[in-house]
C-alpha cells in the first residue's frame, strides 16, 4: 500500500515537471515578453539591460530550473496586464470555481447515479425510456447554448434567477470567499451549476446504467437471487457496488475537466472564477497567468486521479496487493 | 409411497422471440421425493437448465412459464407472488451454479456474503450467523474455517470457491438443493471432491438434490433416480441404475452407450446421429423420430406421453406402448 502510493506519488511528479515545461515554453513561443513590457521607444540597448537583468539570456536548463523553483514556491511572476502576482490573482478567484465545480460536480454525480440505478432497474418503464431520450440532450447540446437557454428561460423570461455574477459573498477567513452562505449567492449558483453539470451528469447517467446492465447479468447476482436475498440487497448492495468501481474513475476524472472546463460557464453567467481569468489572459496574452492556470489544472488533475486510486483501493478488495500472499 | 418432495407437472416454458414463440420446455413431468438425489441428464439446449431456473422462480425475461403446475411438498410454487418465492429462495430451495469463479460477488468477504444470506432466512444475531457460517464452511471441507471465512473470493481456489458456494446454498437448510451443472467448470481432480461433498451435507440434512449435468460418470455414482431430457421433453425416467443397463428409450440407449467403459473392449464408441432439432424445429410426433433407428408410423404423427411402466419407470416412446408396438413390423 505504502509502496503503492509513493510510486504513484513519483508519477505525479514527472507528470507535473512535463507539464511545467510545456508551461515554461509557452513564454518563448508565445512571443518576446520584453515587448509586452516596455514601449515601443525602448532602445536596443535599454532593452538588452532588461533582458540580462530577467535572467532571459541565461541558458535555457537555468532558467527552467529557475521557473521550477518559482513554481515550487508558488511564485509564478507578476500578471502582464493586472500588474498583481500571478499566485494572488488565481487564488482571489479560485473560490468561486472551485465552489462551482463542486457544487455542480455533486449535482451530476448524485443524479447521475440516481438515474442511471433507476433507468438500469427500470429497463423497459416509460419513465426510464423518456430520461434516457432527455439524456441524449444533455450529451449532445454544447454548454454555452445550455446556459443561453438557462438563462433566457429562467433570468430574462421568468425573473426566478440572477443571469450573471456570483451575488454577495462572504469572506470565510483571509483566504476565501462563499457564496453559499447568503441567499442571492446561493441563486446565483443554481444555473452555472446546471449548465456545467448537465452534460456530466447525463454521462454518469449513462455510464451507470451500462455497467448496472452489466453487472445485473452476473453470474453472482443470479446467485444472490437463487439465495433469496431482497431485490434491495440484490440491487443495491451487491449490483450497485459492483457498479461504482468504473464509476468512481469517469467521475473523479470528470471532477478535474470540471474545473478545468468552467472556462466556457463562466464566460457565460460572467462568474469571477479562474476560468474567466484565463479566458483574459488568452485575450491579452498574459503568459504568466496562463502557465500558472495550467500548472494549476494539472496539479489537479494529478490528485484526483490519486485519489481515484485509493478510492479504489477501498472498494475493490481485489487490489489490495499486500493481502495477495494468502491466497492459494 | 410417500408425498413426493417436488413435483412437476406439464411444465411448459416458453420464449416469445420476433419470429415466433419458442418452447423451450414442453410439458415436462417428473417428482423428487424427499432426501433423493434425482439426476437430470440431456444435450446442451435439451432444458436441463431451464428446468431448475423455472422451479426457482429465476427464468430470464422474456421467458415465461406458460402452463403446467410446480408443487413443492404440495404447495403451489410456481404462481407464488415474487416476494413469497424469493422468501422460498435460499430458504426451501438451494441452487448451486456452474461457474464457482463468478458466483461470488468479489466485493465481499466469504463472511459478509454468508452471514447476509443467514439473517435474511434465519432470524438471528450477527454473531450466531458467524457461528453458524464457520461450522458450514467447516463441513463443506474449507480448512481452517475460523480464519479464511474473513478472505475474499479470489482469496480461494476454484474447488475451494465451488466449495463455498455449496455452503451458501445451504446455509438456510433447504429441503431441496438444485444443482446445476456444479462440476463443469472445475478441475477433474476437483469434481468428484465437490460432488462427494454436495451428497453427503444433503444426505446428513435430508435435503433432495436436483443434479443436472451433462456427465453420466457424476449420475450413476451419485443419483438414485435419473430424468432424461430430449429437446425440451422428458425422454425417460428411472431407477438410475436400471436405466443404465438396459435404458428403455431409443435416445437413452444411444446416450449411454457414448460411455466410454474401461471393462467394455469395443473399437468405436456408439454415435447418435444427426443433433437435436433446433427448438424452432422440433418435428412432429416424437421430437426424436428423424434420429431414431426403431422409429414406425405412430413416431411421425403422435407425441409419445410418459407411460408408467414396471419398477417406478417411465417412458415416452410408443415402443413400449403395448397397443402401438403391435403395429411395429419387426422388433
Amino acid at each position: 500500500m505504502i509502496a503503492f502510493i509513493i510510486r504513484r506519488l513519483l508519477q505525479s511528479v514527472i507528470v507535473m515537471i512535463a507539464v511545467a515545461a510545456v508551461s515554461f515554453t509557452l513564454f518563448r513561443f508565445v512571443g518576446d515578453p520584453i515587448n509586452s513590457m516596455v514601449g515601443q521607444e525602448t532602445s536596443i540597448a535599454d532593452r538588452q539591460a532588461l533582458r540580462d537583468s530577467l535572467g532571459l539570456n541565461d541558458p535555457i536548463v537555468l532558467q527552467f530550473g529557475r521557473f521550477l523553483g518559482n513554481a515550487l514556491q508558488g511564485e509564478f511572476g507578476i500578471s502582464y496586464r493586472l500588474q498583481m502576482p500571478v499566485t494572488e490573482l488565481i487564488l482571489q478567484r479560485l473560490p468561486a470555481t472551485v465552489e462551482l465545480a463542486l457544487v455542480s460536480g455533486l449535482l451530476a454525480f448524485v443524479l447521475g447515479l440516481s438515474l442511471g440505478v433507476y433507468t438500469a432497474l427500470r429497463r423497459r418503464g416509460v419513465l426510464s425510456n423518456i430520461i434516457m431520450t432527455a439524456s441524449l440532450i444533455g450529451v449532445s447540446l454544447p454548454t454555452f447554448l445550455i446556459g443561453v437557454l438557462l438563462i433566457w428561460v429562467f433570468a430574462v423570461e421568468l425573473r426566478w434567477l440572477p443571469s450573471n455574477g456570483r451575488g454577495e459573498v462572504v469572506a470565510l477567513g483571509d483566504c476565501w470567499s462563499t457564496g453559499l452562505l447568503t441567499h442571492s449567492g446561493r441563486l446565483a449558483l443554481i444555473l452555472p451549476a446546471i449548465t456545467l453539470g448537465l452534460y456530466q451528469m447525463t454521462l454518469i447517467m449513462r455510464l451507470v446504467r451500462a455497467e448496472m446492465l452489466e453487472v445485473l447479468r452476473a453470474d453472482y447476482i443470479k446467485f444472490a437471487r437463487a439465495r433469496g436475498l431482497s431485490a434491495r440487497a440484490v440491487n443495491f448492495g451487491h449490483a450497485l457496488k459492483n457498479t461504482l468501481v468504473p464509476v468512481i474513475t469517469i467521475t473523479g476524472l470528470q471532477l478535474g475537466s470540471i474545473i478545468a472546463f468552467a472556462i466556457i460557464t463562466e464566460t457565460v453567467f460572467n462568474w469571477p472564477g479562474v476560468g474567466a481569468l484565463f479566458i483574459n489572459s488568452v485575450r491579452f496574452v498574459d503568459v504568466p497567468v496562463m502557465a500558472a492556470y495550467l500548472m494549476m489544472i494539472a496539479l489537479i488533475f494529478v490528485v484526483i486521479n490519486l485519489i481515484v486510486d485509493l478510492l479504489y483501493y477501498a472498494v475493490d478488495p481485489r487490489l489490495r496487493v499486500d493481502r495477495a500472499g494468502k491466497a492459494h | 409411497m410417500a408425498d413426493p418432495l417436488l413435483s412437476v407437472r406439464d411444465l411448459v416454458v416458453e420464449f416469445p422471440t420476433r419470429r415466433g414463440t419458442l418452447r423451450a420446455l414442453d410439458r415436462v413431468s417428473f417428482d423428487i421425493m424427499p432426501g433423493e438425489v434425482l439426476g437430470m441428464v440431456g444435450e446442451s439446449g435439451a432444458g436441463k437448465s431451464i428446468t431448475g431456473a423455472a422451479i426457482i422462480g429465476l427464468i430470464e425475461p422474456p421467458g415465461r412459464i406458460a402452463g403446467g403446475e410446480i408443487r413443492l411438498k404440495g404447495e403451489r410454487i410456481d404462481t407464488l407472488r415474487p416476494e413469497a418465492l424469493r422468501r422460498i429462495r435460499g430458504k426451501r430451495i438451494g441452487m448451486v451454479f456452474q461457474d464457482p469463479l463468478t458466483s461470488l460477488n468479489p466485493l465481499y468477504t466469504v463472511a459478509q456474503q454468508l452471514i447476509e444470506t443467514i439473517r435474511t432466512h434465519i432470524d438471528c444475531s450477527e454473531a450466531e450467523a458467524r457461528k453458524r457460517a464457520v461450522a458450514l464452511l467447516d463441513r463443506v471441507g474449507i480448512p481452517a474455517a475460523a480464519r479464511r471465512i474473513d478472505d475474499y473470493p479470489h482469496h480461494f481456489s476454484g474447488g475451494m470457491r465451488q466449495r463455498v458456494v455449496i455452503a451458501l446454498a445451504l446455509c438456510a437448510e433447504p429441503e431441496l438443493v438444485i444443482a446445476d451443472e456444479p462440476t463443469t467448470a472445475l478441475d477433474v481432480s476437483v469434481q468428484s471432491q465437490i460432488i462427494e461433498v454436495l451428497k453427503d451435507i444433503c444426505a446428513e440434512r435430508g435435503a433432495a438434490v436436483m443434479l443436472i449435468t451433462h456427465d453420466m460418470g457424476v449420475i450413476a455414482e451419485t443419483a438414485d433416480r435419473v430424468a432424461v431430457l430430449y429437446a425440451g421433453r422428458v425422454a425417460e425416467i428411472g431407477p438410475v441404475r436400471e436405466v443404465i443397463t438396459e435404458a428403455l428409450h431409443p435416445y437413452t440407449r444411444g446416450l449411454m452407450g457414448s460411455i466410454p467403459t474401461l471393462t467394455q473392449e469395443s473399437d468405436r464408441l456408439v454415435q447418435i446421429p444427426g443433433a437435436m432439432p433446433r427448438l424452432n424445429a422440433i418435428p412432429q410426433g416424437c421430437a426424436f423420430n428423424p434420429r431414431c433407428d426403431r422409429a414406425f408410423a405412430p413416431c411421425f404423427t403422435d407425441r409419445p406421453e410418459l407411460l408408467a411402466l414396471a419398477g417406478g419407470r417411465q417412458v415416452a416412446c410408443w415402443l413400449h406402448d403395448t397397443a402401438k408396438a403391435q403395429e411395429v413390423p419387426h422388433g
